[in-house]
């Protein structure tokens, strides 16, 4: 085969190969108006046979897991997208229905595990309303604490992996180095650093060592100057910008329509926030504002996070602020371990303990739904009890899950290179799309 | 590009900020409105509302689902704009009827609700699809179908999600299901190395560009129909 020589220019034409409109933010009509991107139009006959089908993944670092992805491809224009998901399945809603609530908190880990802490959170929440318990003050604080925490890890992780993908390493490594210093808090509070099993029903399985709130506070004040770096490195960066405005558009109605949540559906214009309009945790008493993206584009989406980063910081410093004194966990023997001192001591305390293993806490008859403002979206568990130590029912809501269903919508009509960075922008983690 | 105006939540609810909510009872807390509204509205095919830990739970006859959520997402007194949810529960007492469950939220007036239909004993696990109202349930329903072999009727690609399409056990959820699957694992991974991996693209994907000249006669003829499932 000859070899070609192809002329290029600098600046974008706004037309590919065929003279069809590609990935210009902005193109205008014979009026001067604006015009919404177009996926392109059908095939033509003649072209028919040039269309190409590519597999992506299931094993492949871009599509963050095991997500398969088969497009079908004009040129490089994605015409068709495939999504196919599962190979990371393990049956965690079914194997829930043969493990007592604290049992479950452990598998809850294992689902969304970049944010595993905030699960636990909302395991716990929920079983304690399938319970009918009120926990205490101090145990709410915590748990802000820690969901806050793990939005932080969870958006630095995504930070750095989109990074990756798009062609920048220097704030893949800012963001992982900031992150470790979570796992550090996080593992001297708990003994682990991905696998948290943070929260029992009732309470935490442990109050924070003496000294701990030292470490936030530092971590408070200096994780700001690592998030002012990375905005100078990323937001005006014409790569970044070119890599990423325009790209993936959900208008509000379709995105909320589409059952999009968390950063995604904000990106879009909607303003919806768990933690602001089906609080928990007290979430009302704190003071932070929810971002709200404008194009609900790629970009947005990671203005959107960006800014959920600092605002998370300032729920932080108001928890380390308030966090009161007192018990962490209920009083209430038959649902809590008793102390392990207790227990190899007092006869009384070694009964419930026994109880507590060996038969489980039994919530009434009843259902809950309970929904947290997860990194990725809002992550529901709804969990259904006949009365017996283990639920029926025990469903994950998953963000990522919904979120993901809507990529061929969003891929289609733009070139394979924006794939990644639109797959990234989702935010998935496989975990949790499968269980 | 065109920028987008802001969608407030809530903007319809006329109170204040919602609050984190307290002592809930276990039953009889107040009911979402939306609940007399629906049994208003559809009288007879509304079977019974039950408010179990504040959260107010409507059971439908399953023939009138969909009309009943399609009327709450498109009244303009109620809203239901986001579906949260689409799952099933099957009970441990074989009396009880499996049931279909979803959650909708209404982000104008910050509402929620949860609908449920009851499929009768021996009658075939089929329900109406919501897909055209919510593209959010494309896949949750999917998912509910992969899960429990619930049909959803009117769904346009109703295939596996979880599992692959050549899964022969069943549906993993259903309470006659092992929890270690009906295969010893010796027989599971016999089967999974003994699998053609070509039969891992759908026909639709091998449909497309090339490969399509190339299948054999019998599988252009079942794409003609619209099949969509290779085996």
């Amino acid at each position: 085969m000859a070899n070609r020589t192809v002329e290029v220019e600098l600046s974008t034409t706004g037309l590919d190969a065929q003279g069809r409109p590609q990935r210009v933010p902005i193109l205008t009509d014979d009026g001067g108006g604006g015009l919404a991107l177009q996926a392109p139009p059908g095939i033509e006959p003649d072209l028919e046979g040039e269309h190409m089908l590519i597999n992506i993944g299931p094993q492949h670092p871009a599509t963050h897991g095991v997500l398969r992805l088969v497009l079908e491809l004009d040129g490089e224009t994605v015409v068709r997208c495939i999504p196919h998901i599962g190979y990371l399945h393990c049956g965690f809603e079914k194997i829930g229905e043969y493990r007592q609530y604290n049992q479950i908190i452990c598998w809850t880990d294992r689902e969304d595990y970049l944010n595993s802490i905030g699960n636990n959170v909302a395991f716990a929440l929920g079983a304690e309303r399938l319970f009918g318990i009120e926990i205490t003050e101090r145990c709410k604080v915590l748990r802000v604490i820690a969901s806050e925490l793990s939005r932080i890890m969870s958006h630095l992780v995504w930070l750095g992996t989109f990074c990756i993908d798009i062609g920048a390493f220097t704030p893949f490594l800012w963001a992982f180095q900031r992150r470790e210093e979570i796992y550090r808090l996080i593992e001297k509070w708990v003994g682990a650093r991905l696998t948290t099993s943070a929260t029992r029903v009732g309470g935490m399985a442990a109050d924070i060592p003496s000294g701990w709130m030292d470490g936030l506070r530092q971590f408070i004040r200096t994780f700001p100057h690592t998030l002012d770096e990375i905005d100078r490195v990323l937001t005006k960066n014409a790569i970044w910008v070119g890599r990423t405005v325009g790209l993936g558009v959900m208008t509000p109605e379709e995105a909320t329509n589409w059952g999009l949540s968390g950063p995604m559906l904000r990106a879009s214009g909607v303003d919806y926030d768990v933690r602001k309009d089906f609080p928990y945790l007290d979430y009302e008493t704190y003071d932070f504002e929810v971002p709200v993206g404008t194009n609900g584009d790629v970009y947005d989406r990671y203005l959107v996070r960006f800014e959920e980063m600092r605002q998370s910081i300032r729920i932080l410093q108001q928890a380390a602020d308030r966090l009161p004194d007192g018990p962490v966990n209920i009083d209430n023997p038959r649902i809590i371990l008793p102390p392990k001192s207790k227990a190899t001591s007092e006869m009384e305390s070694m009964i419930h303990h026994f109880k507590v293993v060996m038969e489980g806490p039994r919530p009434p008859i009843g259902e809950s739904y309970v929904a947290v403002e997860s990194p990725k979206g809002e992550k529901g568990y709804y969990m259904v009890s006949d009365g017996t130590a283990k639920p029926v029912r025990w469903r994950i809501r998953p963000p990522s899950f919904v979120n993901l269903a809507a990529i061929p919508k969003m891929v289609e009509g733009h070139l394979l290179s924006d794939v990644i960075a639109i797959n990234a922008s989702i935010d998935i983690v496989m975990g949790e799309i499968d269980r | 590009m065109t920028r987008f105006e802001v969608v407030t939540t809530g903007e319809s609810s006329g109170t204040d900020q919602p609050t984190t909510p307290k002592n809930i009872p276990h039953r009889g807390g107040a009911a979402n409105p939306s609940a007399k509204a629906l049994q208003d509205k559809f009288s007879s095919a509304i079977k019974r509302v039950d408010v179990v830990w504040g959260e107010t739970t409507v059971y439908v006859e399953p023939g009138f689902v969909r009309q009943a959520i399609l009327w709450l997402h498109d009244d303009a007194s109620q809203r239901y704009d986001f579906l949260s949810d689409v799952t099933a529960v099957e009970y441990r007492d074989p009396e009880v009827p499996l049931e279909v469950v979803w959650h909708l939220r209404s982000l104008p007036f910050r509402r929620f609700i949860r609908i449920k239909a009851q499929i009768p004993k021996g009658a075939p696990l089929e329900i109406d699809s919501v897909y055209d109202i919510y593209r959010a349930a494309d896949w949750l329903e999917r998912e509910c179908y992969d899960m429990f072999g619930i049909r959803f009727r009117g769904h346009p690609d109703l295939r596996r999600i979880l599992m692959w399409e050549q899964y022969k056990e069943g549906f993993p959820l259903r309470k006659d299901f092992p929890l270690r699957g009906r295969f010893s694992r010796s027989e599971q991974l016999r089967q999974a190395l003994a699998q053609n991996p070509e039969a891992r693209y759908s026909m639709e994907e091998l449909s497309i560009a090339d490969a399509y000249a190339e299948l054999p006669d019998e599988m252009r003829e079942r794409l003609s129909k619209g099949e969509r499932t290779g085996e």
